[in-house]
């Protein structure tokens, strides 16, 4: 397969710069509002700081993929003698938790790094973050080309997905016996 | 919709346990913009001016400024407010950190108590379900382990809690709210939600917030973030450290105390230690400061980190801003380890970092000669150090004389007796202030000290250098990069300022522009706690990103109304005006606006009966410093001339004659 340019958008993230002022959920939940801005929200940011002041806890958290089961167990960070929250470095929107879900509908979050066209110079987080707990980087990687699945394809592959190809097989041969 | 306020209020009766959702009337915005300006005319409407600080009928009213949890950057206060019980005039107090917000997030601009709970009880908002719950396990609980303890109990980071400690409960006059890094600790508003019974507000929510006008106030915002660290990065030269950048002010990151060690007195306000900032003393304090300050903290949407995490070897950690690291080192003539050690303890207490080392002194003071004895004080320990930590532990307890400290000086001082009046020789209005003693008479500071409705200077002094340049060449260039000045004769007066000859204290500035440099720097402190931004940003350095002529631009894409800066100015007036005529309702007057007799040892008698005078005059109040049917009528508040008449306050025999 071709090799191809990829631009790869990384947030890096200092938790010793962080000051704790949630800037960045505040502008996320503008910027991410239906009409563009016209809201806060904290609660829909796509961004969330663990913040446990006097634990010295400050870890900001980027809402990654929507999951439909919850993992079979829980993790508990110790990092430097700092006790973090049950799940805290998870980025799932997850059953088995509130965060990076829409406080009404329940639907999941997800960073999408601010997208928007014409791109902006960088994600919102990262421009109000003035301590620079938050920093931005582009880069190029090659990678080998995707792939670009017909919109059969895509369906038929999340039912592999979810049902296993063997019983996808035996459902279709069914289907045909009846026709 | 409401933009940028909920439009509702929580109402909850702490006699029944009644607990409502009003709607709030949108004129009451229109007149007071929200925060400070709408608690006072609650205040006014709902409390009478008979009632005792600890009545029932005393509100406690937790307010949101009106740009509280809007994209405005530093807009995160809650204004506290009540009647106080050490100065018995309305009390007002406000803290940064993360509560107004929350609030805001969970429908509510207010949270207003009333009555009083026969247990002690902690109050649980998470958006629309309200509890009040049993606290009788936090009793006695520090205000910071608290807070953790509520946390932990409710199972979610993310709840922001408001708590007393033990000065609270037993309602010491100096109890502060304590919030995370933050506190609303002057006047007495802890000893207030102690009589009421609530030991601790929760609050958690998740709705939104709305915007009039989202892309003006992004384009705003955009500016607020080229402008701040631009700003803070060019410091201005000349003034002092903490001046010369932003913020409320960034005591936890600068170490140089230079000017606050030799120009503020030590002990009970009464030393001046004029070569005290060594080298030695640099670098010791230096290696304090950075061995127990873990990280520099922000309140919610600031970049400003004025707050620190504090911790100590060998004691739980705590969090601290602003000025209280020097406040028990310099009352008991320490050093700045000492001072994060007891303001630990203190802030576990919940007590006024300002008031609390001035008391302790104070009765030591009494100590010393003989005014107080071993028979007043059983048990005090030898080591100087250690009588502060006793003399706390008393107060918080009302234990012994604890109980007569924990009124504050101007109360002690007069049960006591034997002469300790004379030792109460720095309150303004029954109210501890900083530890400052000077020489000339400075006519600015004079009124602000005198007339300030805060009784705290902090709080209406600011964007007005606080002495002038040395050369005319250096104000000329301070007054070229000027936008911030309501008027252009600001520039005059600061550039005609010199620091001797004819145009010098105390004749200098003129009564006239005297005046208007005070109501100027007033003014932007009534704008910022009507909204709810923090003063760091605003009105007290010199610069800040918001000011008089954009702030209008703000409000109006914020909320949608429609704003001016005359229609601002006039706002500010108007709150300014009913703060003060809640106070004349209780008893306030012209004899009452005087700074302590020995601020300055340079007085001018006439000139500050002019001087009096004539700002009374520019803020429409009579000779007597009541406002005038007149101003009143101009500022659409003629229900307070018609109070007045009805009460005879016009007619009392002090309000035409000078005091």
């Amino acid at each position: 397969m071709a090799k191809v340019k990829k631009k790869v958008k990384v947030i890096k993230i200092d938790t010793d710069k962080c000051n704790g002022c949630r800037s960045c959920e505040v502008i996320c939940s503008a910027f991410h509002a239906s009409d563009k801005y016209s809201i806060v929200n904290p609660a829909r940011a796509r961004i969330r700081l663990v913040r446990e002041p006097l634990n010295d806890v400050y870890l900001p958290v980027y809402a990654g993929e929507y999951t439909g089961a919850e993992c079979m167990g829980r993790d508990k960070y110790t990092v430097d003698g700092k006790e973090y929250e049950e799940c805290a470095f998870c980025r799932a929107s997850c059953p088995s938790r509130d965060v990076f879900k829409e406080p009404d509908s329940g639907l999941p979050l997800k960073c999408d790094m601010c997208e928007e066209d014409p791109p902006l110079d960088e994600p919102l987080c990262v421009k109000w973050c003035l301590s620079d707990a938050l920093t931005y980087e582009e880069r190029e990687e090659e990678v080998e080309e995707e792939e670009v699945l017909e919109e059969m394809d895509t369906g038929l592959k999340s039912l592999v997905d979810k049902y296993g190809l063997d019983n996808l097989v035996d459902s279709m041969a069914r289907m045909l016996k009846k026709d | 919709m409401r933009y940028a306020e909920t439009g509702y209020n929580l109402e909850i009766d702490m006699s029944t346990g009644n607990i409502e959702k009003v709607e709030t009337d949108t004129e009451l915005t229109n007149h007071y913009l929200g925060g400070l300006g709408t608690n006072a005319r609650i205040l006014w409407d709902r409390v009478p001016p008979e009632a005792d600080p600890f009545s029932p009928d005393n509100l406690l009213i937790f307010g949101a400024g009106l740009l509280t949890g809007t994209p405005a950057i530093g807009c995160n206060r809650t204004i506290i407010t009540t009647y106080s019980p050490q100065t018995l005039y309305m009390a007002f107090s406000m803290m940064g950190g993360f509560f107004a917000p929350e609030l805001k997030h969970a429908g509510y601009d207010k949270v207003i108590f009333r009555g009083k709970s026969p247990d002690l009880v902690y109050v649980w908002i998470n958006n629309d379900q309200v509890e009040i719950r049993d606290a009788s396990h936090l009793r006695g609980k520090g205000a910071v382990e608290t807070e953790k303890l509520l946390k932990e109990e409710l199972g979610d980071s993310r709840v922001q809690v408001a708590s007393i400690g033990l000065a609270g409960e037993n309602r010491v006059y100096m109890a502060s709210i304590e919030h995370g890094r933050s506190s609303a600790s002057r006047l007495g508003l802890g000893a207030v939600m102690g009589d009421k019974g609530i030991k601790a507000i929760a609050v958690r929510g998740t709705k939104d917030v709305n915007l009039a006008r989202p892309m003006e106030v992004i384009d705003f915002c955009n500016y607020l973030i080229d402008y701040i660290p631009e700003r803070d990065s060019n410091p201005i030269p000349g003034v002092m450290p903490i001046l010369a950048g932003l913020g409320s002010p960034k005591e936890m990151l600068i170490h140089d105390e230079k000017w606050h060690t030799e120009n503020f007195m030590w002990g009970n306000a009464r030393t001046r230690i004029k070569d005290y900032w060594t080298k030695d003393v640099e670098e010791k304090w230096k290696e304090t400061q950075e061995s127990v300050r873990t990280r520099l903290i922000s309140c919610y949407n600031c970049p400003m980190e004025c707050g620190a995490i504090v911790s100590v070897p060998g004691i739980s950690t705590y969090m601290m801003k602003c000025f209280s690291k020097l406040t028990y080192t310099m009352a008991a003539y320490s050093d700045l380890d000492f001072g994060f050690r007891i303001a630990q303890r203190a802030t576990e207490y919940g007590v006024d970092g300002f008031s609390t080392p001035q008391v302790m002194a104070f009765a030591l003071e009494l100590y010393e000669a003989g005014i107080l004895t071993d028979d007043d004080l059983p048990g005090l320990p030898e080591g100087n150090e250690e009588r502060f930590y006793w003399l706390l532990d008393r107060i918080v307890r009302r234990e012994g004389i604890g109980d007569v400290l924990a009124n504050g000086v101007y109360w002690a001082a007069r049960a006591i007796g034997k002469g300790a009046e004379e030792y109460d020789h720095n309150t303004i209005k029954k109210h501890e202030q900083l530890p400052l003693k000077l020489s000339m008479l400075n006519p600015i500071y004079f009124l602000m000290w005198a007339t300030g409705e805060k009784i705290n200077i902090t709080q209406i002094e600011g964007n007005f250098p606080q002495a002038p340049f040395p050369t005319r060449e250096e104000r000329e260039a301070f007054v070229e990069d000027w936008p911030h000045v309501p008027h252009e004769k600001f520039k005059e007066y600061f550039v005609n300022w010199e620091l001797r000859g004819e145009n010098s204290f105390p004749y200098y500035p003129p009564p006239e522009a005297t005046c208007d440099i005070v109501d100027w720097q007033e003014t932007m402190h009534y704008i910022d706690d009507a909204l709810g931004v923090c003063a760091g940003l605003s009105s007290f350095p010199l610069k800040p990103p918001y000011h008089i002529h954009n702030w209008p631009v703000l409000i109006s894409a914020a909320t949608g109304m429609e704003m001016d800066k005359d229609k601002l100015w006039e706002i500010a007036r108007r709150n300014r005006t009913l703060i003060r005529a809640i106070n004349v309702r209780r008893g306030l007057r012209r004899k009452d606006d005087r700074p302590p007799e020995n601020h300055w040892k340079k007085r001018f008698p006439e000139l500050e009966e002019t001087l009096l005078d004539t700002y009374y005059e520019l803020k429409g109040f009579d000779k007597n410093g009541i406002p005038t049917r007149e101003s009143l009528h101009d500022l659409n508040m003629d229900f307070i001339s018609e109070d007045f008449e009805k009460r005879g306050i016009y007619n009392d025999g002090q309000s035409e004659e000078k005091s």
